[in-house]
């Protein structure tokens, strides 16, 4: 009689294993650094998520206590891994200058934050822009 | 009283809930995370004139389910386009999304929320901060996936913040 435990914990760490290799090769293997960007954000959540989700099952059948931090882990990379992307576009749109020239229109009188200083429009006095 | 002792119930609830996961679950360490929830949104509210207001708490929760769903879906579909497309082929461009959400912790929900679902990572804001840049990995519609950010998560944190 097989542990369904056992059996679920290590399902739930190969798929975070896949997941996280994804994300690396993507890493890796796209060609330019805005498609790159995409890897890491996306692939590496669900992976990191199934590794907490095995390691919490984990140590809940071994009846110890129940282990919540893994909860934390996972609010805190919801929050950081967005703004570290986000950052890292934005140093790219400011470092490659051939990279400006394939951006859309803003639809707005001004340009992209990162080449244009922050400015108020009558309508959004109260917004202050964050891409300064 | 309730008003000036607890400005700003929901982090008082977060700084609560944080401390006393992170202490391991205890009536000490409940007793001293109540007191920085309620020390610590004092001594910083200073530096928050505009809080918002969440208008509708159990938006949050719709929320929340909505992008933990699209998150497996992203991961599914860029692992797809990583391991069986080559990176070349990619129809991979930026988009323009025009925003209609006003308060900043609105737009910075929305931009974290694009970079962790299918396809998409935000870029950069317009100026003015009224315009959004993303790019997506792979798109043949941009009108579409345009309208498809604005309809799933800005109308509901519109709801959540704003209206």
């Amino acid at each position: 009689m097989p542990d369904f435990g056992d059996i679920a914990v290590a399902s739930l760490i190969c798929l975070g294993a896949f997941f996280l290799f994804v994300g690396s090769l993507g890493l890796a293997k796209l060609p330019d650094l805005m498609r790159r960007l995409h890897g890491p954000t996306k692939a590496t959540t669900l992976g990191i998520g199934a590794m907490l989700i095995a390691s919490m099952l984990y140590f809940l059948m071994k009846g110890d206590e129940f282990s919540i931090q893994e909860l934390l882990i996972t609010t805190f990379l919801f929050l950081t891994a967005p703004v570290t992307a986000l950052m890292v576009a934005k140093a790219h749109l400011l470092l490659d200058k051939s990279e400006r020239k394939n951006l859309p229109p803003t639809g707005r009188d001004v340009d992209w934050s990162v080449y244009d200083a922050p400015r108020k429009t009558q309508q959004s006095e109260n917004v202050q822009s964050e891409g300064n | 009283m309730f008003g000036t002792l607890i400005p700003h119930p929901l982090l008082t609830l977060l700084i609560v809930v944080v401390w006393v996961l992170l202490n391991g679950i205890s009536w000490g360490a409940a007793v001293l995370g109540l007191f920085l929830g309620v020390v610590v949104p004092k001594l910083t509210s200073a530096f928050w004139p505009d809080r918002p207001l969440v208008k509708s708490p159990l938006t949050i929760v719709e929320y929340a389910l909505i992008v933990l769903w699209d998150i497996v879906v992203a991961n599914f579909q860029v692992a797809y386009l990583i391991l069986f497309r080559r990176g070349d082929d990619l129809h991979s461009q930026f988009v323009t999304v025009p925003l209609d959400l006003r308060t900043p912790e609105a737009i910075s929900a929305l931009a974290g929320t694009i970079t962790m679902t299918p396809g998409t990572v935000s870029a950069t804001l317009s100026a003015d901060g009224r315009a959004l840049l993303v790019h997506c990995l792979e798109t043949y519609d941009p009108e579409k996936t345009v309208s498809d950010i604005k309809a799933r998560y800005e109308t509901r944190l519109q709801r959540i913040f704003e209206r």
